[in-house]
């Protein structure tokens, strides 16, 4: 099984045009097999463009189609707008990898969903969204380095670390349930626990690996989920374990003050919880093809 | 982005939080008349985005023109932790009955703003919340609902400001909240909130950082961005709309991403490097701004060899070869470069690079395998 998604997911893919980000990646995610059956775009309802038809509103798309899933990929400016039409249109999984959204939209959209639309759940913004090897893919992950079959679930706050590590382990030979790339914003809709308990739950996998990065708490957050909720092996990596302090490393999830949000803070935390945590994305696989091993 | 205390004194002035008058000066002329124009006496504050000013000096009173004169000239040109003062903003001399502290910013965790106010302020309030945690009065905002007046209120009450400035500070703390919203600040901080001995309110100090992502919603940013002191590498890469940080190594690091960017100096320096930088390309990053990053690193003297890690998602691979070809024909690239190119489209980026593969430009399979290449290339150049 995989989690979040699977292969009767239907997306339907906000702000689509001719030369649109969205009709690129979801062209790709649909050549992957993902069901793509619809397409928005306030100016071209009625338009079929590559074979998605297009409608004026996710509202229209979801009733035309049964879409159930949507995707996101408009400029910062309008993403917050975007995630709410979902939202309101009853969309119950909405990726969104837009990147640069002021953080000030993302705190109220994520509130707001959390009051209002407690049915929707958010992944990202900022994120490559998700991948259920061989079913579905939504987002801009690269579909030929997943590996179907299982048994791994991997969570991810970097999206490139998160590309990373599925291809460390597509390359050992270790398939994958579900790949969940939560994004390294300030306020992500979802988060490490969210995924860390869906996979706890989902019978196909049986082992989770976890990539972190310095900055914030939430892998110090997901250290007190594993310790007190998990039963399967979990590895983690930190990126930034290098990284000065009190700069910002490129995003604003990525920054340090004081010893807070350090990666050691984060190492320390996660074996405090039984977590086996490697230096490196390379170890990461290789420590988790240990454990592959001994699951028989 | 920071802003400069005046800078963030003109920004709380635009939603009407009470400060002293005041204006910026650059020279020591400019200062006496601003000290003239608005009446002694006057402080005259050095402009440094570093903290301690006052116990390095620069902050002084003056009772007149000849003392504004002095300390304008000693204070204008000091370096204050490595930054040397270019402005000072001077302004009215304050009566303080009180110092406070108020402010706003996000609490990641809870996914809630975060707004902190205390009768213990005019220190360093991280000491307060160490020594003295029950000092602070600490209340999380629902960014749907924001700040009322009452919540506000009973704030200032909780935090046990006086008597006599709760209705003052209750107001001001629900604009203060407005400029953090509307102004997209990440950190809208004041310290000290005085009390001044006739019984007024306002903002003796501003902390404002701005977050960069709304900045296009705020074309008045553009005057506090053109005041921005960077290190020339950074403000050569900010220019070129790269993310880069620049850092004491020898090895250049052009990464996808602020995960892998981080992630491929934690391995350099595993395996015996030692960063030169970080750089994130960003996604979807094209054949142009690849060579923009190339030209940055170049342009960094201490680097001896450069890595350049890719795996793509939005980024496509046959993009990030062109870049690299682009650049090669560009900019004089004296460091060798080692590649690893994965992910969307990389069998065609691969190909590109092929055809340009040399001593100059090698290209690696995995990440760790490059790295050590890289490493190797560097201490070689060095030796």
């Amino acid at each position: 099984m995989s989690v979040f998604v699977d292969e009767t997911t239907k997306v339907v893919v906000q702000g689509i045009s001719p030369s649109s980000q969205g009709l690129y990646h979801g062209l790709r995610n649909r050549a992957y097999g993902t069901q793509v059956v619809a397409g928005t775009n306030p100016k071209r309802g009625g338009d079929v463009v590559e074979g998605i038809p297009v409608f004026a509103s996710v509202a229209e798309a979801v009733a035309e189609t049964g879409a159930n899933a949507s995707f996101i990929s408009v400029p910062p400016r309008f993403a917050a707008e975007a995630i709410v039409e979902a939202a309101e249109a009853g969309v119950p999984f909405v990726v969104c990898i837009t990147e640069g959204i002021p953080a000030h939209d993302e705190a109220r959209v994520y509130n707001l969903l959390v009051r209002d639309f407690p049915g929707t759940r958010l992944l990202g913004p900022n994120c490559p969204g998700i991948i259920s090897a061989g079913k579905c893919n939504i987002g801009i992950t690269s579909g030929d380095i997943a590996l179907p079959g299982g048994p791994v679930g991997l969570v991810s706050r970097s999206g490139t670390v998160f590309y990373q590590a599925l291809y460390e382990l597509t390359q050992k030979g270790i398939g994958q349930t579900t790949g969940v790339g939560i994004g390294g914003d300030p306020v992500p809709g979802t988060s490490f626990t969210d995924v860390l308990a869906a996979f706890e739950a989902d019978p196909e996998t049986r082992a989770v690996l976890m990539i972190g990065e310095i900055g914030g708490s939430a892998e110090e957050q997901a250290a007190d989920f594993i310790k007190d909720h998990m039963t399967k092996p979990v590895v983690a990596y930190i990126a930034g374990v290098t990284a000065p302090p009190g700069r910002k490393m490129g995003h604003a999830g990525a920054i340090i003050s004081g010893t807070h949000g350090t990666a050691k803070a984060k190492m320390d935390a996660l074996s405090a919880a039984g977590v086996v945590v490697a230096q490196n994305p390379t170890e990461a696989g290789e420590k988790m093809a240990g454990i592959v091993r001994d699951l028989g | 982005m920071d802003l400069y205390e005046y800078q963030g004194k003109q920004y709380f002035a635009r939603f009407g939080i009470p400060t002293s008058p005041g204006a910026p000066a650059d020279t020591v002329d400019e200062a006496v008349a601003v000290a003239d124009r608005i009446g002694y006496p006057v402080v005259v504050k050095a402009q440094v985005k570093v903290g301690g000013r006052g116990k390095a000096g620069g902050i002084k009173l003056a009772g007149d023109s000849a003392e504004v004169r002095a300390h304008a000239s000693a204070i204008l040109g000091m370096d204050i932790k490595g930054h040397t003062v270019g402005r000072v903003w001077i302004e009215r001399s304050s009566d303080i009955a009180h110092e406070y502290y108020a402010s706003f910013t996000l609490d990641r965790s809870a996914k809630k703003h975060l707004c902190m106010v205390s009768a213990k302020g005019g220190v360093d309030i991280e000491e307060v919340a160490a020594t003295d945690p029950g000092a602070i009065a600490r209340c999380h905002i629902d960014p749907v609902d924001g700040l009322t007046a009452d919540t506000a209120a009973a704030l200032v009450a909780e935090a046990g400001l006086h008597e006599e400035a709760r209705a003052q500070a209750a107001e001001l703390l629900v604009k203060l909240y407005t400029c953090y919203v509307e102004g997209d600040c990440d950190l809208a901080e004041i310290n000290p909130l005085i009390l001044t001995t006739d019984g007024r309110v306002h903002a003796l100090d501003a902390k404002v950082t701005l977050d960069d992502s709304a900045a296009f919603r705020h074309p008045e940013w553009e005057e506090f961005a053109a005041t921005e002191t960077l290190d020339p590498r950074e403000r050569l890469a900010k220019e070129k709309g790269l993310q880069y940080v620049g850092l004491d190594g020898f090895v250049g690091i052009i990464a996808n991403g602020a995960g892998l960017a981080m992630s491929t100096c934690d391995v350099v320096e595993q395996v015996g490097g030692k960063p030169a930088n970080f750089l994130d390309i960003g996604g979807g990053a094209n054949a142009a701004q690849m060579a923009n990053a190339l030209e940055v690193i170049s342009s960094d003297e201490n680097v001896r060899a450069i890595f350049i890690n890719i795996f793509g998602g939005i980024t496509r691979g046959e993009e990030v070869a062109n870049g690299i070809v682009e650049a090669l024909g560009r900019v004089e690239i004296a460091a060798p470069i080692v590649i690893r190119l994965d992910g969307t489209n990389a069998e065609e980026g691969r190909a590109i690079l092929a055809g340009r593969a040399s001593d100059r430009l090698v290209s690696v399979p995995t990440m760790i395998e490059a790295a050590r290449r890289a490493t190797e290339l560097a201490q070689g150049a060095t030796r």
